[in-house]
């Protein structure tokens, strides 16, 4: 198969390209011409193509929740949000601390998936923050990073050890950040809403102790830390200084920590109950400072599914987490480029070419010629209503159901291939 | 002034007309306590559910008296001997008493927003008797209402809470009713009882209790649990009594004609020295008596706001 993308506004971070082109694709990759009549045109006419979006944080839940999401349903849900690409976090049931689980999640992907699926591996065995799992086996067996997501590694010694030993494998510990002491029955930010409506609260500062020791921890053995879901204005604070040291830390934020905020709970209503949970508008606007000025290097979802019994229940009852691969795009379009925070260029970046850099993925991340033709066409006049009843995703706790968006995915390629379009759907 | 909800669930949600809709619906109620007959058919043929997610007796009890009065069928849940034990949700139990026809579902609960949840999913009247940390609609309006049988107003009231502020649903409710009708509140404790932002509600905050006290017309003490102390909120109840005990003494510096309240139950002894419970200022056995023609005024109100809704249904069909 082989594809002609024509008169296409094209951007491509790596390389700073913003043209009017054409893009060709064959044999599931860029080219600069073809070797025979296309396929396939689609008229770029108005539409905007980007690196496939690589979406460094989610939870696809197989094996063990398949009740919440499974790589069939949480791929083809990524790849209606314009993702091509997803990392999976290992807090499945078994956890994926065993070269098996990992082999497992690529066959499953490989077979039912609509995108491409990268595991990550837990740091320690059973994600319990006692012993180092056998990161050099999953390696093998195929992960990009390693991380206990859900727990922080609370032992200081074996986080170092982490951070000391993935040296070798040249892949980044992810760090959950939080001090589970300070934050003990928290189900929301710690503040005003939070005493008022009675919830045990969240201190900013269980996030930033752990941020400000895994930069330490960083800085000790020179190890790679990325901080998953930054939310706090004091942690992006303590990444900026790190990053001018010249430390290795990176770190991502989630479109929920730029687009609400903790008044958003006042109803007890759980869709906006997640871990970190959303903070105030000064933390807002901090992210979206460290957006701009390069602290924060990723944009991720957190996509984290669960079932309608699961969150229709007591706020203290309901599980943290929120779903988040089909609106990534559009709350990155209409909340930081339509408000002027980032280019498109620079925003798009933060979803491609930095995770392909940071997480050493080759071929990815950029329309080069002979890179992988992950692509995704975005039309910045899409206008659409997002609904619980178009969601892909088996769950549907999304706070964001109801919202009217400007602009959004049209078209995902992955591979070379076209996997949706607005217009059909799903392609098989 | 009409009432025109379908539930209490909070007294944030009042407005100051609301509030004083329901403290000029007591008196009338209050009166038929010293008839012979106590009764009034305000509910006849309605059905009351308590639905009690934790242990109460005084709440509990007060409810049921009040809606006796009103001559109600009540009903009681505790959750030891019902379904909750066997795993049904919130939701599931309060559809089931609803499949039954209940009218008006009174809970408490140990979790903040779960009356919310009921609300939100039934049609039932659903009065909040007490959610987590969050509210407890009805004791802080029968706290308002004593005092305001006291003092005969509420405007420019200087009135302290003592205690444990942060865990505290009474202390909340009292808060968000007493500043709605132009009371000055105080509250005093330990930093670690006080949340930060208290302040935010227009409240005054004091750690020094002799400080506090001074010149002020109500104390409203709150129980203290023990369990606060293995959380590290306080070092041991000898400390606590030392520093906030209400004892006779430090009264010596508030009005003369100082009220003591306490929504119990008390631990004599700990927060409130025997003295002083038993003073001619404390109103504390009043506040009992109030609570449930306080909650006959509740019930009363919410279920004429039901049967208007339903006329109003009616109609439009």
């Amino acid at each position: 198969m082989s594809i002609q993308i024509k008169n296409i506004r094209i951007i491509d971070p790596l390389t700073k390209t913003d043209k009017i082109g054409d893009i060709f694709i064959e044999k599931g990759k860029i080219v600069s011409k073809l070797s025979q009549v296309p396929s396939k045109v689609i008229d770029g006419k108005n539409k905007i193509a980007v690196p496939g979006l690589i979406d460094i944080h989610s939870h696809l839940r197989e094996p063990g929740q398949e009740e919440k999401e499974t790589i069939a349903t949480g791929t083809r849900s990524a790849c209606k949000g314009g993702i091509t690409t997803v990392f999976c976090m290992p807090n499945t049931k078994p956890v994926t601390d065993n070269a098996p689980s990992v082999e497992y999640i690529l066959m499953k992907s490989q077979k039912e998936g609509k995108v491409n699926v990268f595991p990550i591996g837990c740091i320690t065995k059973n994600s319990q923050g006692e012993e180092l799992a056998e990161i050099g086996i999953l390696k093998k067996a195929g992960i990009v990073a390693v991380s206990d997501d859900g727990l922080p590694v609370n032992n200081s010694q074996i986080m170092r050890r982490a951070l000391e030993y993935t040296k070798m494998f040249s892949i980044p510990v992810i760090a959950h950040c939080e001090d589970k002491e300070l934050s003990k029955n928290g189900v929301m930010n710690a503040g005003k809403n939070s005493m008022i409506l009675g919830l045990r609260g969240i201190p900013n500062q269980s996030e930033e102790i752990m941020v400000a020791r895994d930069i330490m921890l960083s800085e000790l053995t020179a190890g790679h830390l990325h901080i998953a879901h930054v939310s706090t204005a004091g942690s992006v604070e303590l990444v900026r200084q790190a990053k001018k040291k010249g430390l290795s830390v990176t770190c991502e934020t989630c479109p929920h920590y730029f687009s609400l905020t903790d008044d958003a709970v006042k109803t007890y209503d759980t869709n906006y109950k997640m871990n970190p949970p959303l903070r105030r508008q000064e933390d807002v606007d901090a992210i979206k400072e460290g957006l701009a000025d390069g602290t924060i290097d990723c944009i991720a979802t957190d996509h984290a599914p669960h079932t309608f019994e699961d969150k229709n229940k007591e706020f203290d009852l309901a599980p943290f987490g929120i779903i988040g691969f089909e609106t990534l795009l559009s709350l990155v379009l209409n909340e930081l480029v339509d408000k002027k925070v980032l280019s498109l260029q620079d925003a798009i970046a933060k979803m491609t070419i930095n995770p392909a850099k940071i997480f050493s993925l080759k071929q990815r991340g950029t329309l080069s010629v002979g890179s992988i033709a992950d692509i995704t066409i975005i039309d910045t006049e899409y206008n659409y209503e997002y609904k619980k009843e178009d969601i892909l995703s088996k769950s549907k706790n999304s706070p964001f159901i109801g919202r009217k968006f400007k602009g959004g995915a049209v078209i995902t390629i992955v591979g070379g291939k076209i996997a949706w379009s607005k217009k059909d759907g799903i392609i098989n | 002034m009409p009432f025109n909800r379908k539930d209490l669930l909070g007294l944030q949600d009042l407005d100051k007309k609301e509030i004083q809709t329901i403290i000029d619906s007591v008196k009338p109620f209050k009166s038929l306590f010293t008839r012979s007959i106590k009764k009034a058919p305000a509910l006849v043929g309605k059905t009351v559910v308590n639905l009690f997610y934790e242990p109460s007796t005084r709440t509990r009890t007060s409810f049921e008296i009040a809606a006796k009065r009103l001559s109600a069928d009540v009903v009681n849940i505790a959750t030891a001997t019902s379904s909750i034990v066997k795993g049904e949700s919130l939701i599931d139990t309060g559809k089931t008493l609803e499949a039954m026809k209940a009218d008006i579902i009174i809970i408490r609960h140990s979790l903040a927003g779960s009356p919310e949840i009921l609300a939100k999913n039934l049609n039932a009247s659903i009065i909040n008797a007490g959610d987590g940390f969050h509210e407890h609609p009805t004791q802080g309006l029968l706290d308002l209402y004593t005092i305001y049988e006291k003092k005969k107003k509420i405007e420019g009231l200087k009135i302290l809470l003592v205690g444990d502020i942060l865990h505290s649903r009474v202390a909340k409710s009292n808060i968000w009713a007493l500043t709605k009708m132009g009371a000055k509140l105080r509250v005093a404790g330990p930093p670690t009882l006080i949340p930060k932002n208290i302040t935010d509600l227009g409240v005054e905050v004091f750690y020094d209790l002799d400080e506090a006290i001074k010149g002020v017309d109500v104390v409203n003490i709150l129980r203290i649990q023990m369990e606060r102390q293995q959380e590290n909120l306080f070092p041991s109840v000898h400390e606590y009594v030392e520093l906030y005990q209400v004892t006779s003494e430090r009264l010596a510096n508030a009005k003369p004609d100082v009220l003591i309240m306490h929504p119990g139950p008390m631990n004599r002894g700990i927060e409130i020295s025997s003295s002083v419970a038993d003073s001619t200022s404390a109103v504390i056995n009043e506040q009992v008596t109030n609570g449930i023609a306080v909650r006959m005024a509740v019930l009363y109100l919410l279920a004429a706001a039901r049967t208007k809704q339903g006329k109003k249904h009616v109609n439009t069909n």
